[in-house]
């Protein structure tokens, strides 16, 4: 039949030309990068068999984790509030309560033998042009280093909850939180945004995270963005990519790679899609009852048609 | 005072005051469309029905989008996406229904080339056709700087740059337009009144001089065959519907119109719902930024082919094929010498250049996003000299063109 003939070359040309300015063109604009899946296969794997006790006595010892880290879940408290930490470190250190649960092991046994490798960041932090990392490498407590850090990250994993009970927020907040805001879920580099009563309260806070901003500037050399559009503004690719390692996206970036786990990266895109594409499941739903109305009305329309057409012919 | 009898019914009540009944003989049940057309027939009640849509969808988006530099961005994306009630139903409806309109317009556009609908006394459809397809894009353009995101802030920069018209450098009339030395809060806000007040008026009136032009000339058919439909009309009026060449505009007409309709709108919330992608691009869910320009800036893909004119050439001579390529339409029923107004397959070489202009087009389109480099920007330029060439042919071609 004649009509759908021409059909078929309306579709034709409209595919191709939406095959050439869509997925054609952003192949070419957009830099390709393959995930590896968070397998993190440049770092050694952990060959010892980590002992909690004896990584318990390493976290908590004199000098080290616990100097510079708050362990939540074991009593210890931070030494200094966010704002003084930032201008010492820079950044803020995160709390350790978790750290087991949402960062890949290879990774912590790595970053505790030498941050700025594992980080990625090795070319801003050159110990040749004297600057160092802000967190001290382990040197070791004079036993077996390797078996000495693996018993550090099998306490960590001990103490930390299970992969499935970290929430996305928790996730979020741990592995990006402390660099980047995300103000439509009203987070901020310092936690999030409390409801205050008084104007007075809420300027005081808003200084102080303008003030922990301006270290966290100077520190990565640009604040680094809020992230709440960032599912829209970005695809879930690339954010999997990106979050697995920012240099192979942008080779030269401060940004470190913080190094989370396959589960993790999920639920920080999980975070990311809650802020910028927050009613995606009424989307789905509300879609469906659409297309069907839509459907059942296509049907009605094509039989009026034809009751109308049946004396023209 | 004019004598009025008392009226027996509502609907008589109604007739004595405002005519209904003439105005509904006049306006559907004897308003006489050719029998013999197909589905593209229907794209101009498709295009009302989806500039119903924009114009509703507006007005929900109206009710909380705030005009501001400071508010814009997160007005869009915050309080209509996230806080009220459907509002992420709204703009997603505003965005594609935006886009797709665009599709509708080219189709409607090419389909009009190919049966010669803008020849003998149709001339003022298409010329009125061709400037709602400016209004259109000015509406489009307005709207796109709403968001205030990086591409409406960039896009926004690179095309009131335009007026300074190359080595001109008239820079006061870009401050003119702009209100300011950059795309600022002035700028916003006339693009703003722009967007939802005077280019919609525009449109409406457009709107009514292209169906008012219909009236004398007639809608075209699909064989471009010339017959009497005052002859047709009586005879459809006699209850010949069978043999006469002519349907009424309401039901016959309507109810073909609107199952193709139906169907475009089954295609049209597909897009809403699960593909909206290509409508709303990624770079503007990034707020603007005057000091970080993105690694690439292109235009929505219905002006890429434009985009495209302009971009291979040096910059003066880039303007001016870019104004020619902006005008050039519009005088399409005068460079058309052909004494023919049939399909273009009748008509030889013009079938010919039917085919090449629309693949050129195709091809200017896809040149026109990705990157001005290597390969990319040969087949820009050779497209872009083409659609000149093309053009500069039409007269030559038509010229020759024997009487069918």
């Amino acid at each position: 039949m004649k009509e759908f003939k021409i059909l078929a070359v309306v579709v034709f040309f409209s595919l191709v030309t939406y095959w050439l300015v869509e997925p054609l063109a952003h192949s070419v604009l957009h830099k390709h990068v393959d995930s590896n899946h968070f397998t993190y296969a440049d770092l050694p794997a952990l060959e010892k068999t980590g002992d909690v006790a004896n990584g318990k006595e390493l976290v908590m010892g004199a000098g080290a984790c616990t100097g510079c880290h708050s362990l939540e879940v074991a009593g210890i408290s931070a030494s200094m509030d966010p704002v003084t930490a930032a201008s010492s470190y820079g950044v803020n250190p995160p709390d350790l309560s978790v750290v087991g649960a949402i960062y890949d092991d290879k990774f912590l046994a790595a970053l505790i033998k030498d941050p700025a490798s594992a980080l990625k960041v090795s070319h801003k932090f050159d110990p040749d042009s004297g600057k160092m990392h802000p967190m001290t490498q382990f040197y070791g407590a004079g036993g077996d280093m390797d078996q000495e850090v693996a018993d550090m990250v099998a306490y960590l994993k001990s103490i930390a909850p299970k992969a499935e009970d970290v929430t996305p927020a928790v996730a979020f907040e741990n592995a990006c939180g402390r660099c980047h805001s995300v103000r439509y879920e009203r987070w901020t580099q310092m936690g999030e945004k409390p409801m205050f009563k008084f104007k007075k309260d809420e300027y005081r806070f808003d200084a102080n995270v303008l003030e922990y901003q301006e270290h966290l500037t100077k520190y990565m050399g640009k604040l680094p963005p809020d992230l709440s559009m960032y599912y829209r503004s970005r695809n879930v690719h690339f954010l999997e990519t990106f979050i697995e390692d920012p240099q192979s996206h942008m080779e030269g970036t401060a940004m470190p790679r913080v190094g989370v786990n396959a589960e993790s990266a999920e639920k920080v895109i999980e975070y990311l899609a809650d802020s910028a594409d927050t009613l995606r499941d009424d989307r789905e739903r509300i879609g469906m009852y659409v297309m069907i109305f839509m459907l059942v009305f296509t049907v009605f329309a094509y039989l009026w048609k034809r009751e109308i057409w049946k004396d023209l012919h | 005072m004019a004598h009025f009898e008392k009226a027996n019914s509502l609907n008589e009540w109604l007739d004595q005051r405002l005519a209904v009944n003439t105005l509904q003989r006049v306006l559907q049940t004897e308003y006489w469309i050719p029998k013999n057309i197909n589905f593209l027939w229907a794209m101009g009640m498709v295009l009302a029905i989806t500039f119903g849509i924009l114009l509703v969808s507006g007005i929900f988006l109206l009710m909380y989008y705030q005009p501001n530099v400071d508010t814009a961005f997160d007005s869009v994306n915050y309080t209509i996406m996230r806080e009220v009630g459907f509002g992420w139903l709204w703009r997603h409806v505003h965005a594609v229904a935006a886009s797709v309109v665009f599709l509708i317009i080219y189709i409607h556009m090419f389909t009009g080339i190919y049966y010669g609908s803008y020849k003998k006394g149709r001339e003022i459809i298409w010329i009125s056709g061709m400037l709602l397809f400016v209004a259109f894009s000015a509406e489009a353009f307005s709207g796109y700087m709403l968001p205030w995101g990086q591409m409406s802030y960039w896009a926004g920069m690179v095309i009131t740059n335009l007026f300074s018209a190359g080595s001109l450098e008239l820079n006061g009339v870009v401050e003119w337009i702009r209100g300011d030395y950059v795309p600022a809060q002035a700028f916003l806000t006339r693009f703003f009144m722009l967007h939802v007040l005077l280019i919609p008026l525009a449109i409406l009136a457009l709107i009514g001089v292209h169906f008012g032009a219909l009236r004398i000339p007639h809608v075209n058919n699909q064989d471009g065959e010339e017959f009497d439909f005052d002859v047709e009309a009586e005879k459809y009026k006699a209850g010949d519907k069978k043999s006469s060449k002519v349907i009424a505009f309401a039901n016959d007409f309507l109810s073909k119109d609107m199952f193709v309709v139906a169907v475009y709108l089954v295609f049209f919330f597909y897009l809403v719902f699960w593909n909206y992608g290509f409508a709303m691009d990624p770079v503007n869910f990034d707020p603007a930024d005057g000091l970080k320009t993105p690694a690439h800036i292109y235009p929505e893909w219905y002006f890429l082919w434009s985009y495209e004119i302009l971009r291979p050439f040096s910059k003066d001579i880039g303007l001016i094929a870019f104004a020619f390529a902006q005008v050039i339409f519009v005088l399409l029923p005068f460079l058309d010498r052909s004494p023919n107004a049939v399909p273009a397959r009748r008509r030889g070489l013009f079938f010919i250049w039917f085919w090449l202009m629309l693949i050129d087009m195709i091809a200017l389109t896809a040149m026109g996003k990705l990157p001005p480099e290597g390969i990319y920007s040969t087949i820009g330029l050779v497209a872009a000299v083409a659609f000149i060439l093309l053009w500069i042919a039409l007269p030559i071609i038509t010229m020759f063109e024997k009487k069918v």
